[in-house]
């Protein structure tokens, strides 16, 4: 792999960019055996690929995407990137990410374009205050900066908003400032790229359609629909599609996958400086680089993998941020878009072994998926490699829902009373 | 916005409606007599098919009843919509 | 002036004043932005997204990717990123050129351009990752940010009003050309109820430029608006096809009265998408020179709008129409320099036609440049070589100053395509064709392909474009042919690949007349295919759609309902703060003159204490549960034992989730062997009712039980303190005294009015709720006010209502309990029926992690100091070095009836650890000493309320 940076640009650039090569191999098929099969190339996929092979020296890895690596909701989201989750199991594993995260585009020498903009919660009535005063008091112990402002002091951090709007007024919010976005695409291409780099293979167009196990029960090979691969450690990254390839091994997930919609407006000059959400009136924002707002809504109600959502979903939350910045109702709607995301019961991931020996899962992420992409990949490889869950994973095993041992950051931001 | 056939109401729009999980999931007539893996099986594991799914809704704005519908999760049409206690009717082909 | 002296549909009578970039100009009704620009003469109108390079006016209408302008209307109305092509002229129009300082002529950013080089595709990817980690947020990416975007957001609230209607029709026909007209007419005619919208303000479509149509137009939709059962939207785009025919609409009204838009969701029996085609540009190099346009549009210009938008032109052509666009404008007066027809031969007739007039043909001829600067002027004419492109060697100038292209037609199926229909190749037509659809829904005309015919396929139009220098494709977003190549040899092989690493087709345009080309580059380079290519997803919005259409009426106190208590206006009128607890208001405190909130707290947990107070608690949620099986519902349902509870007594009630955490609680009152009242927490009046319906209907339809809401049928006032029984006293009729203990409940009058009467307590003291219809709320009220004037009755709010609580450890859903608290946690075992062997999350309790003793359990907490108020949400820790949370807290107050701070927390084994310090975090100092105490503070045995 020649080295990307600003002198390699520039004298491609007097080549006519003639001498760039494929970012990443991209074999056609399979070869038959392979140490660790990675089920989905998104970016948890890719990155999980990519430290089996750097931090564990894993020989043989294939990393297999039923369509184009990053097409799944690696890019389908609204790129937030922050680590202020209440319980401490939740807060390490995304501040594992956000650690990674910040150093991530010199690591895989690929700009993801990591933006530590500053990422500001809302609180709109006193239940969110103490909800959030909450949060800030668990991450300060935790080593997790978040911080709370009052109203002033998050329209000081975020200019367009309006603290005074008549029906839910900003009562103040919880900022964490090493949070923000990155540029989604390059994540998956920037993983794909150092995975291949390190002899992993990228088989894109490829379909897991069955998974089979020896004797003993454990995995021994799986079926694609590029042929049989003979493989003893399968891990499944496949996001919106977990039920399904589970199942091809007989596991019943403790899954629900429902649609989650995205947008975007057309591009605008500087505007707005950093990632404002709201869970009490569901509005999620930023500005991309290119200048777009990028908005995220809520889910719809219903499970599907039909990657579309309804259009009164989209009404719902553009309500919201036409309420929280209401200098945004004359800007345009330019593209939508719609994901599936595997939701568990307690809205926190599944990251580890599973019941059938050699198989191993990362599933669940709800709408919080990207922001853990590097630390979910760093954990769940070293969960695969050694056979036995990484320390910051280990909350997040399958049977906590057996035990009750549940990590329930929804139900501790709920509104009652 | 989907069109949901109320099987008591008809035709209504989806904002009147409320999903409410998978369908025929019974509960234990003797939850103490199940090991906590077979609890959990009820509690939270679901089959989440990509395909016909078969699914509770309430017409929570309207009659209030809950109903089980056969709805295929990749088109997210509905091949029926049935009361509960009903059979449930076989996919189309 | 290029305008023309006559002809047209625009009205010469009626001239229209506009400005752009500060000059004035003048057009006529019936103008867009874009044709009364090009009739003053006007072509360089905007800059490029990355290398600012200059762009005119493209095309004329929705499919144009340069011509955006910032459009001002005064304050809170300026709108970026306009298309020009798409804006009705106005008297007073403000139009704005964007993206170029320190202006549209001399743009700084332009220099850009001359390291375009450098900034290929993605070359972002590749570069500023140094120095320093933080180098591209800290350093490059500001300097990216501020040279990307387009126009400026609007600064100031839009102070314009924006509508939104559902509707039903039987057809809906999308498209006001001539087949959505025949078809519109076609089924009203047979007695269907119809709507037929179109994106543009006048109906025709292709037909607006076609002067001989004319008349046959007007007749048709003089007998559309004759007919009742038709609905006319003009200037409104169908953007949203959803499932079951659901599609939203856009509507542009733009009313005197400040009503803009209106968003229509309109669920139709069949629709009918007569979306008509887009026509296709042309790669090669320079082909994005202000005066290089679609041909088409070119016609347009001169026949519906009397422009002449060139007075020597040169045309490539790759399908037939170009050449009716040349004829078209040379007839208006244009001299055409030449025809470069890039297919081997012209056709004979349209040849002959071409010599008839004099005009150069030039076959199997491409372009291999262009001059110019902010307007074209010349271009290099150069025969295709084999592999198809412009042979530079042997290229001949030709002076133009207006260049049109005609790479032929794409049929616009975005909205079929939404509507999951498939889309097929049509290798005749070289188009994707509506195929099988899964709607209700029909094309025609152009989208369904109907009276298209073939020209140069598009991978022959882009052949050898992609060695060419500067051969755009998506002009907005400067991306060439050439950046399509490199993507496809750095490995991004899939068309979604290649549209992300470039931004092809992600531009304002959403790719209208760009993502074809960039399937041709990739299928040349491939050696592919287009349909084996693939294609991008079609996804709504089909154009660019406002915020505020999507917003409608919701804003402001519409945003979402206000849901207000039946003594809200008298709490207002005594100056009551509020707070919101999920869509109620609530009266929070009642200060008097020179009280802040905390000393009202202050004073009205002492006048409960010491006398009575009065406080408004309608906003409990309440069911009735009904029927002769109502006891033994509710014993599955709630931890508690119901069957024996006596008739007219009551008991504070917990619910579960099944897995076992507390849902809800309130106090259940038993009126009749049959019927009880039971009562839920604020926010969880609907929640409870849906998830005891779930297991009325489905788990249990064997009982007799039936469930009302009545949360708003009663308003509930609560009377607390020692004095609370002699303010009552005087107003109740028909009640027992005698046999009404703590925990009773009794139907009786109390002011005269029917009531239901609870004697509980939330405060510790002496308590009722008196239940009144929410009607009789304020009377009862007044009478009670009157009646407890000379015992010091005080109102209260839900501030003081929770220091009052806390004093007695008596948990708040939502506040103590965040969904991970057991019964045991919040100390609560004891309500649990001990003979029960089920209810809704009994089995959860016992699963291993319910067991475990070092749970977090709900004590007391009070500061060593006796003065310091620890935060809720404080984290509990064992030392004040500790960075290992114990537990929180829950709630904290200044207890004026204590005299000191006192708080709740759970914590880990907090039960066994009574007199223990722990310590509570504190964010801007040392974490604060407390004593671990027992959840109560204030008459631990319970006496007052027996009183």
């Amino acid at each position: 792999m020649n080295g990307f940076g600003a002198f390699r640009l520039l004298r491609e650039a007097l080549r006519g960019q003639t001498g760039w090569e494929p970012q990443w191999r991209s074999p056609e098929r399979p070869q038959p055996t392979y140490d660790v099969v990675i089920i989905g190339g998104g970016g948890h996929g890719l990155a999980t690929a990519y430290y089996l092979a750097k931090q564990h020296r894993v020989g043989r890895i294939a990393v297999l995407e039923k369509g184009w690596i990053g097409g799944g909701n690696t890019g389908r989201n609204t790129t937030i990137i922050r680590s202020n989750y209440l319980f401490p199991e939740s807060a390490a594993l995304y501040d594992h990410a956000v650690q990674l995260w910040e150093g991530l585009s010199q690591e895989l020498n690929y700009n993801v374009m990591f933006s530590p903009r500053g990422v500001l919660m809302l609180a709109h009535n006193v239940h969110d205050e103490q909800s959030f005063r909450r949060h800030v008091h668990a991450n300060r112990l935790a080593g997790v900066d978040n911080e709370w402002l009052d109203a002033e002091g998050c329209r000081a951090f975020c200019p367009p908003l309006d603290i005074h709007q008549q029906r839910y007024p900003v009562v103040g919010g919880a900022l964490q400032r090493r949070g923000g976005v990155a540029r989604h695409d390059a994540v998956a291409w920037g993983y794909a790229r150092a995975a291949a780099a390190l002899g992993v293979d990228i088989v894109q167009n490829c379909e897991v359609i069955g998974i089979t196990r020896g004797a003993d029960g454990a995995v021994t090979a799986l079926s694609t629909s590029k042929g049989e691969i003979r493989t003893g450690k399968i891990g499944v990254v496949a996001a919106g599609s977990t039920s399904l390839v589970m199942a091809m091994a007989g596991v019943r997930m403790p899954l629900e996958s429902f649609p989650l919609q995205a947008l975007v407006s057309e591009p605008v000059k500087p505007v707005f400086p950093c990632v404002v959400m709201s869970n009490t009136v569901h509005a999620y924002i930023s500005q991309s680089d290119k200048g777009e707002l990028v908005i995220g809504a809520g889910t719809d109600q219903y499970p599907s993998y039909s990657q579309a959502g309804g259009v009164q979903i989209l009404s719902h939350t553009l309500e919201a941020i036409c309420e929280l910045f209401p200098m945004f109702r004359r800007m345009r709607m330019l593209r939508s878009w719609g994901g599936i995301v595997d939701t568990t019961s307690d809205r926190s991931p599944i990251i580890g072994l599973t019941p059938v020996p050699g198989l191993f899962v990362n599933c669940g992420w709800g709408t919080g998926g990207f922001k853990a992409t590097p630390g979910s990949g760093h954990v769940f490889a070293a969960t695969i490699a050694r056979g036995e869950p990484h320390p910051i994973a280990a909350p997040f095993s399958l049977d906590r829902f057996a035990t009750g041992r549940l990590i329930d950051e929804a139900a501790a931001a709920a509104v009652a009373h | 916005m989907l069109l949901i056939h109320c099987p008591w109401c008809g035709d209504r729009a989806e904002l009147e409606f409320r999903h409410c999980g998978e369908a025929h999931l019974v509960r234990p007539a003797d939850p103490a007599a199940l090991d906590d893996t077979q609890w959990a099986a009820y509690l939270a594991f679901r089959d989440n098919p990509r395909g016909w799914a078969r699914e509770r809704w309430r017409h929570v704005h309207g009659c209030g009843r809950f109903f089980n519908a056969l709805r295929h999760t990749l088109t997210d049409r509905f091949a029926a919509t049935y009361k509960p206690g009903e059979a449930w009717p076989e996919p189309p082909i | 002036m290029t305008r023309l002296a006559s002809g047209g549909r625009i009205d010469r009578t009626r001239p229209l004043h506009f400005s752009f970039d500060g000059r004035a100009y003048t057009g006529y009704a019936g103008d867009t932005l874009a044709s009364a620009l090009l009739a003053n003469g006007v072509h360089l109108v905007g800059r490029s997204f990355k290398y600012h390079r200059p762009r005119g006016i493209f095309s004329a209408g929705v499919e144009e990717p340069n011509a955006l302008v910032e459009i001002d209307r005064g304050p809170g109305q300026r709108e970026p990123n306009v298309r020009a092509t798409v804006v009705p002229l106005v008297e007073g129009l403000v139009a704005r050129s964007q993206n170029r300082w320190p202006s549209l002529r001399f743009d700084l950013a332009a220099a850009a351009g001359l390291a375009s080089s450098v900034l290929g595709a993605g070359f972002y990817y590749k570069t500023f990752l140094g120095p320093g980690r933080d180098a591209w947020h800290k350093r490059w990416e500001p300097l990216i940010r501020r040279m990307a975007g387009l126009g400026r957001a609007p600064e100031a609230p839009d102070p314009e009003r924006y509508a939104n209607r559902y509707a039903h029709a039987e057809v809906l026909v999308v498209g006001a050309g001539p087949a959505g007209i025949a078809a519109a007419l076609r089924a009203a005619e047979s007695g269907a109820r119809v709507v037929l919208c179109d994106e543009q303000a006048e109906f025709g479509g292709s037909l607006l430029a076609e002067p001989d149509a004319w008349p046959q137009l007007a007749a048709d939709i003089a007998r559309l608006r004759a007919n009742p059962l038709v609905t006319l939207l003009p200037r409104t785009t169908a953007f949203s096809y959803g499932l079951q025919n659901f599609v939203a609409l856009a509507q542009v009204i733009e009313a005197a009265n400040g009503l803009r838009e209106r968003l229509w969701q309109l669920r139709a029996g069949r629709v009918v998408l007569a979306t008509g085609a887009l026509e296709r540009p042309i790669p090669f190099s320079g082909n994005d020179r202000p005066g290089v346009m679609l041909a088409d549009a070119a016609r347009q210009y001169v026949l519906r709008w009397g422009v002449l938008p060139g007075r020597n032109i040169a045309a490539l052509v790759a399908h037939d129409t170009g050449y009716a666009a040349a004829f078209a404008l040379q007839d208006a007066g244009a001299a055409v320099a030449a025809v470069l027809e890039m297919r081997a031969t012209a056709p004979a007739a349209l040849l002959t036609e071409a010599v008839r007039r004099g005009i150069r043909v030039l076959p199997n001829h491409g372009i291999a440049g262009t001059r110019g600067g902010h307007r074209i002027t010349g271009l290099l004419a150069a025969p295709r070589n084999g592999d198809g492109a412009p042979d530079a060697s042997r290229a001949t100038p030709v002076a133009c100053d207006l260049l049109l292209m005609a790479g032929g037609w794409t049929p616009s199926v975005h909205l079929f395509s939404q509507a999951r229909g498939r889309l097929v190749w049509d290798s005749a037509l070289d188009a994707f064709l509506p195929g099988k659809a899964r709607e209700a829904v029909t094309c025609a005309g152009a989208c369904a392909g109907e009276g298209l015919t073939p020209g140069l396929p598009v991978t022959l139009l882009a052949a050898g474009s992609a060695r060419a220098p500067k051969a755009f494709i998506d002009p907005q977003n400067d991306v060439t042919t050439r950046d399509i190549a490199l993507a496809v040899r750095e490995g991004f092989r899939s068309i979604e690949h290649v549209k992300r690493y470039t931004t092809n087709g992600m531009a304002t345009d959403q790719g209208k007349t760009s993502n074809m080309l960039g399937l041709a580059v990739v299928a040349g380079e491939l050696g592919r295919s287009v349909p084996e290519v693939g294609l991008t997803t079609f996804r709504a919005p089909y154009t660019p759609t406002s915020f505020g259409a999507f917003a409608g009426r919701h804003r402001g106190l519409l945003f979402d309902p206000v849901r207000t208590a039946p003594l809200h206006d008298w709490a207002v009128g005594q100056g009551a703060l509020f707070e919101p607890v999920g869509q109620w208001q609530r009266a929070r405190a009642f200060p008097q003159a020179g009280e802040d909130m905390l000393a009202a707290v202050a004073r009205e947990c002492l006048a409960v204490r010491n006398a009575v107070g009065i406080f408004d608690a309608s906003t409990l949620g309440k069911i009735e549960v009904t029927g002769p099986d109502a006891a033994l519902f509710l014993e599955r349902c709630y931890v508690n034992a119901w069957q024996k509870l006596g008739i007219g007594r009551c008991r504070y009630g917990l619910l579960l989730r099944e897995d076992g955490f507390i849902y809800d609680d309130g106090v259940v009152g038993r009126i009749a062997a049959d019927r009880f009242h039971l009562t839920t927490t604020t926010g969880g009046a609907a929640r409870v009712l849906h998830m005891l319906e779930d297991y009325r209907q489905t788990e249990f339809p064997e009982l007799q039980v039936w469930l009302t809401s009545t949360t708003e049928h009663w308003g509930v006032i609560a009377l607390q303190g020692p004095r609370a029984r002699d303010v009552l006293t005087p107003l109740v009729e028909g009640l027992d005294w005698a046999d009404f203990p703590h925990m009773a409940v009794a139907e009786c009058r109390v002011a005269g009015v029917p009531a239901r009467l609870f004697r509980v307590s939330f405060s510790g003291e002496l308590g009722f709720e008196v239940n009144v219809p929410a009607s009789q709320g304020p009377a009862v009220w007044q009478a009670l006010l009157r009646s407890g004037t000379p015992h010091g009755i005080t109102p209260y709010g839900t501030e003081t209502m929770h220091v009052l609580r806390a004093e007695k450890g008596f948990i708040i859903v939502g506040q103590e309990t965040d969904g991970t608290v057991t019964p045991d946690d919040a100390g609560l075992t004891w309500l649990i029926g001990k003979a029960k062997t089920d209810f809704i999350g009994k089995r959860s309790l016992v699963r291993p992690e319910m067991l475990r003793p070092d749970r977090r359990q709900l004590v007391g907490l009070v500061p060593r100091d006796r003065s310091t108020l620890p935060d809720e949400g404080a984290q509990l820790i064992a030392s004040a070095a500790s960075r290992v949370a114990e537990g929180h807290v829950t709630s904290a107050y200044r207890s004026a009836t204590v005299g000191h701070p006192i708080a709740l927390g759970l914590l880990a084994a907090g039960r066994a650890r009574l007199g223990e310090t722990i310590f509570a975090t504190n964010l801007s100092g040392p974490a604060t000493p407390m004593e671990v105490v027992a959840p109560c503070f204030v008459d631990p045995k319970g006496e007052r309320l027996r009183g």
